[in-house]
C-alpha cells in the first residue's frame, strides 16, 4: 500500500506541484486548504505525514500543529512545517509545538521531496 | 550572415543546410573545430558566436536547476533545453532572477515583517507565489518528457503566476514607497504626518506669507486621521512659522545668492541658531538649492522625531537607526555644531555633506532634567567618489540592513547576506 501524506495548504499551485512530484514518487496525496478543519481531516485521513503551511486561512499552521500533539495518537505523526516567515522565533515556536521539520518558502522540491522521504523513514523505525 | 547564403555557408564549413539551421535556432550545440571553421568564414571571433546572450542564457538555467537540487547530470544538460525550448528557457530564466532579486528584497526587510501585518501577508503573498513559481519552473524544466497534459497544467500555473508576481510585487513595492500619497493607512501617527508635510513638498507658502494659521494647514488635510497626527503635524507647523518668521524666504534667497548654498555661511550672516538654518534648508521650495535637503531630529534618547529623506540617504522606518550619524555625534557635543563628510552604502555609494546640531529644547529651569533635541542637515553630494576623506565616516541605515562589515557601532547582525 502506498505511503499517505496530507497536505494542508491553501495555494493551489503549491498543492498541484508537490502532488505532482510525490506522486511521481509513489506517494498517495491528499490536500486539505482550510485551517479551521484541518485537525479532524488528519485524524480522519490518518496520514504518515503532515505538510502544514504556516498562514492558513481559518487557522494558523502553529495551532494546528499544537492540537494535534494534544491528541495521543497524533503525538508521533511526522509534521514538515511550511512557512514563509523564515525567522527564528517561528522555527523556535514551532519546535517548541513539537514540529518534526520546518522548511522557508521558497523551498525546491528536491528539498520537499527528501525531508519526506526521511522523517517517514525515521518514523518507521522501531 | 549579410551577404553569404545559409547554403553556401553550410558548404564551405561541410555540413548540411538543415543542420546548420538547427545550430542558428539553438536547437544544436555549436562547439569545437565547427565553431571555429564557422567564425573563420564569417571572418568573426569564435567567442562571439557562442558568448553573449545565449551563454548569459544558459549559466541562468544552470543556476536555477542547480538552485532546484536537480541532478548535475541534468544540469549539464542545460544548453540542450535551451535548443529545444528557447522561448520557455527564456521564461525560466527571466523568473529565475526574479525569484532571485524578490529574494534578496525579502531578506532586507524582513525586519518590518515582525512590526507591520499589512507587509507580512503583502511578503506571504509574494513569497508563496514565488514558491509555486520554483516548484513549477523545476518540474518544467526537468530533462525528459512530461505528459502533454501535465504540461500545459504547469504552464498554465506558471502564467498564471507570474501574473501574480507581478502584480503582488508592485503591490509590496507601492506600499514600501515612502514618497506616497498618504492615500495608505498609516499606523504610526508621526508616518502620518511626515506623510502630510511630504504631500505638500515640504514648503507651505500659507505659513511663508502669513495667510494661514497652523491649525488652518492641520484642519483642512484630509490625510491627517488621527488627533495624535494632527498635534504631531502642527508642533511641525508651527515650528515652521517660528522659522519662516526669524528667517524671512526673501532673505534667505537673497543670501543663499550671494553666499552659495552654505548653511555655516547663512548662519553667520543672519546670526540664527544652527538647528533654525537647518531647518529652513530643508523646507525651502523647489530651485534655491542644488540639491534637496534632508533632516532629522531626534530627542536624547535617540528617538526619530522628524525625517525628510533626501537625494538616497537611506533612513529606517522602524527602529533605532545607525548610531554613526553625524546628529548623534552632536548629541554627545550640545551646543558645538558639528559637520562631517558622510557615505552611506546602498546599491550604489552616495555622498552627503552632514551638519548637525544638539541643544536643549525647552529654556533652561533651576534643577530640572534638561531635554535636548538633536538636529541634522542632509546634504547630497552629486557624482562619483572620487575622492579621498580621511574625516569622511561610513554609515548606514539601521544595524539589520546594513552591509558594513566590523562595523563597532553594530547592535544586531545583519540580515543581510551580502552587500548590495
Amino acid at each position: 500500500m502506498n505511503r499517505r501524506v496530507l497536505l494542508v495548504e491553501d495555494e493551489p499551485n503549491i498543492i498541484e506541484a508537490i502532488r505532482f512530484i510525490l506522486k511521481r514518487d509513489g506517494w498517495e496525496v491528499e490536500a486539505h486548504t482550510d485551517g479551521s478543519s484541518a485537525v479532524r481531516k488528519i485524524t480522519q485521513v490518518a496520514p504518515d505525514l503532515v505538510i502544514l503551511d504556516m498562514m492558513l486561512p481559518g487557522r494558523s499552521g502553529m495551532e494546528i500543529l499544537a492540537d494535534l500533539r494534544a491528541l495521543p495518537e497524533m503525538s508521533d505523526l511526522p509534521v514538515l512545517m511550511l512557512t514563509a516567515r523564515g525567522q527564528s522565533r517561528d522555527r523556535e515556536l514551532a519546535e517548541k509545538a513539537g514540529v518534526s521539520r520546518f522548511m522557508t518558502k521558497p523551498f525546491s522540491n528536491n528539498e520537499v521531496l527528501a525531508a519526506v522521504r526521511d522523517l517517514v523513514a525515521q518514523a518507521s523505525k522501531p | 550572415m549579410v551577404g553569404l547564403r545559409q547554403a553556401d555557408l553550410a558548404r564551405e564549413v561541410g555540413i548540411s543546410a538543415s543542420y546548420l539551421n538547427l545550430i542558428e535556432h539553438n536547437r544544436r550545440r555549436i562547439g569545437g573545430k565547427l565553431l571555429v571553421d564557422i567564425a573563420g568564414v564569417l571572418g568573426v571571433e569564435p567567442s562571439l558566436l557562442t558568448e553573449g546572450a545565449e551563454a548569459a542564457l544558459i549559466a541562468t538555467l544552470r543556476e536555477a536547476a542547480a538552485d532546484a537540487g536537480a541532478a548535475s547530470s541534468d544540469t549539464d544538460r542545460a544548453d540542450e533545453f535551451a535548443g529545444r525550448f528557447p522561448g520557455w528557457a527564456e521564461v525560466l530564466a527571466r523568473l529565475h532572477r526574479r525569484i532571485a532579486s524578490l529574494e534578496r528584497t525579502v531578506e532586507t526587510l524582513s525586519d518590518r515583517l515582525t512590526h507591520d501585518p499589512h507587509l507580512a501577508a503583502s511578503l506571504h503573498e509574494v513569497l508563496s507565489t514565488a514558491t509555486a513559481i520554483r516548484s513549477t519552473a523545476s518540474i518544467l524544466a526537468e530533462p525528459g518528457e512530461l505528459e502533454a497534459v501535465w504540461r500545459e497544467r504547469f504552464h498554465r500555473n506558471l502564467n498564471e503566476d507570474a501574473r501574480r508576481l507581478a502584480e503582488s510585487s508592485k503591490q509590496l513595492m507601492t506600499f514600501l514607497d515612502e514618497s506616497e500619497s498618504g492615500e495608505e493607512q498609516r499606523s504610526v501617527p508621526r508616518e502620518e504626518a511626515e506623510a502630510f508635510v511630504a504631500a505638500n513638498g515640504y514648503h507651505f507658502p500659507e505659513l511663508e506669507d502669513g495667510t494661514a494659521e497652523p491649525q488652518e494647514l492641520v484642519d483642512a488635510a484630509p490625510q491627517l486621521d488621527t488627533p495624535a497626527a494632527r498635534s504631531i503635524a502642527r508642533e511641525f507647523l508651527e515650528q515652521y512659522r517660528e522659522d519662516a518668521i526669524r528667517l524671512p524666504l526673501d532673505k534667505v534667497s537673497d543670501a543663499l545668492e550671494e553666499l552659495g548654498p552654505d548653511p555655516v555661511a547663512l548662519g553667520r550672516a543672519t546670526g540664527a541658531e544652527a538647528d533654525a538654518i537647518f531647518r529652513r534648508f530643508a523646507t525651502l521650495p523647489p530651485g534655491l538649492l542644488p540639491a534637496d535637503a534632508g533632516l532629522v531630529i531626534c530627542d536624547g534618547s535617540g528617538a526619530l522625531l522628524y525625517r525628510k529623506p533626501a537625494g538616497g540617504f537611506a533612513m529606517p522606518r522602524f527602529g533605532a537607526p545607525c548610531p554613526l550619524w553625524p546628529l548623534f555625534l552632536a548629541l554627545t557635543r550640545p551646543l558645538v555644531p558639528v559637520r562631517r563628510p558622510v557615505i552611506q552604502k546602498g546599491r550604489s555609494v552616495a555622498r552627503f555633506d552632514c551638519l548637525a546640531y544638539a541643544r536643549p529644547h525647552h529654556a533652561a529651569a533651576f534643577d530640572a532634567v534638561p531635554i535636548f533635541r538633536a538636529t541634522m542637515l542632509i546634504l547630497p553630494i552629486p557624482g562619483e567618489d572620487d575622492t579621498e576623506d580621511d574625516n569622511r565616516i561610513e554609515v548606514g541605515s539601521s544595524c539589520r540592513v546594513c552591509p558594513k562589515k566590523a562595523c563597532p557601532a553594530r547592535r544586531e547582525p545583519s540580515i543581510l547576506r551580502e552587500g548590495f
